[in-house]
């Protein structure tokens, strides 16, 4: 896959955020085997301690888990994984709606404008 | 126990102080970059550890011991110039450290060598800088050793060499082993690193991880080091 990295936020997090994107979109697919954590580092060319906290981090969301002898494996529980998108949804839309504020649209003006669009898309 | 250990480390060129009072540690399994402008100090800490000078006053211990003959065995150091003979061909150079190194690596030099299209029988002075920096760079890297000191390791290659170099130096050490890399090409290596020391006129300034930089200060390594080591216009 395709690693891009921002210079204002930790690589560990970003590692985090683009895994979980790939597994949500189907990238990477449900109970795919995933490479050790150096080659995934290697190919990310980030630090592998760096790759190992990602990893850590996405085991405990339960995304990825871990095999004792035989690597990491993506979840194939759908409850799961319909979790984590949610979880991303409403993060989504919490930051959607505080960038709103700060244009100075409450709730109500906010909601209007979201319905007028879908007027206008239907027009 | 530290890997790499400077106490008070201080070496002066005659009135000139290289390295002033630097407290130091490298833990083992990390990769740390050594960041400073021109002449603050890099080169000369790097080549303390490896026994080529002698600190004026401090100390400097690799694994609990001064830079000597036991050392050297746990130490693999690229020198920012090459020492090689240049009458030397790949293969010799190969013999060369398979003799001077037990814990050389022969068949992954060659695996690395192919993959850079360098002909076995092309001698150093046919050579041109870049294939040069990348053939000495495959030799260090291909030792089994507990520390590598890499001066300036990508200083004179291409972007995709580059990218080559540092994807060998990831999956090439192991978990036990550190890599101290030298540079002023932060933006290149700064996603591979777990801390970097910043390094100005002898002092050390800053001793951090990369994530924590990053967390902090909400910038890259890179623009740190602009920020903290501007010149005034």
């Amino acid at each position: 896959m395709e690693w891009t990295f921002q210079p204002d936020l930790p690589i560990y997090t970003q590692l985090v955020a683009q895994m979980t994107q790939a597994i949500l979109s189907g990238t990477i697919a449900p109970g795919a085997r995933l490479p050790g954590v150096r080659e995934l580092a290697a190919e990310a060319g980030v630090n592998p301690n760096t790759m190992q906290r990602a990893m850590a981090e996405l085991e405990q969301g339960g995304l990825i888990f871990s095999q004792r002898t035989s690597g990491r494996f993506v979840t194939d529980d759908e409850a799961v994984i319909d979790d984590a998108r949610r979880r991303l949804a409403r993060r989504q839309v919490d930051a959607f709606w505080t960038s709103m504020a700060r244009l100075g649209y409450d709730r109500e003006r906010t909601l209007q404008l979201l319905t007028q669009d879908e007027k206008e898309e239907d027009a | 126990m530290a890997l790499l250990e400077c106490k008070q480390l201080t070496k002066n060129y005659g009135n000139n102080p290289a390295l002033d009072h630097v407290d130091l540690t490298i833990e083992p399994g990390r990769i740390v970059g050594l960041l400073g402008p021109n002449g603050s100090g890099k080169t000369t800490l790097i080549k303390i550890a490896n026994g080529l000078l002698v600190p004026t006053s401090g100390t400097l211990t690799i694994d609990g011991m001064a830079p000597g003959q036991e050392t050297k065995k746990l130490v693999s150091y690229l020198p920012e110039r090459t020492y090689l003979s240049t009458w030397m061909n790949v293969v010799q150079l190969l013999d060369f450290f398979c003799d001077f190194y037990p814990d050389f690596d022969r068949a992954a030099a060659e695996h690395m060598l192919t993959a850079l299209e360098i002909s076995p029988n092309l001698r150093i002075k046919q050579m041109s800088k870049g294939t040069r920096e990348k053939v000495q760079l495959i030799l260090v890297m291909s030792r089994k050793a507990r520390l590598y000191l890499l001066d300036e390791p990508i200083g004179g290659v291409d972007p995709a060499t580059r990218d080559y170099i540092i994807r060998t130096i990831i999956s090439n050490y192991n978990e036990q082993a550190s890599v101290l890399i030298s540079t002023h090409l932060i933006a290149d290596v700064e996603n591979v690193l777990d801390d970097v020391i910043f390094i100005n006129k002898g002092h050390v300034v800053l001793q951090s991880s990369v994530d924590e930089i990053r967390a902090e200060k909400n910038c890259s390594v890179d623009e740190l080091f602009r920020e903290v080591f501007r010149y005034a216009v």
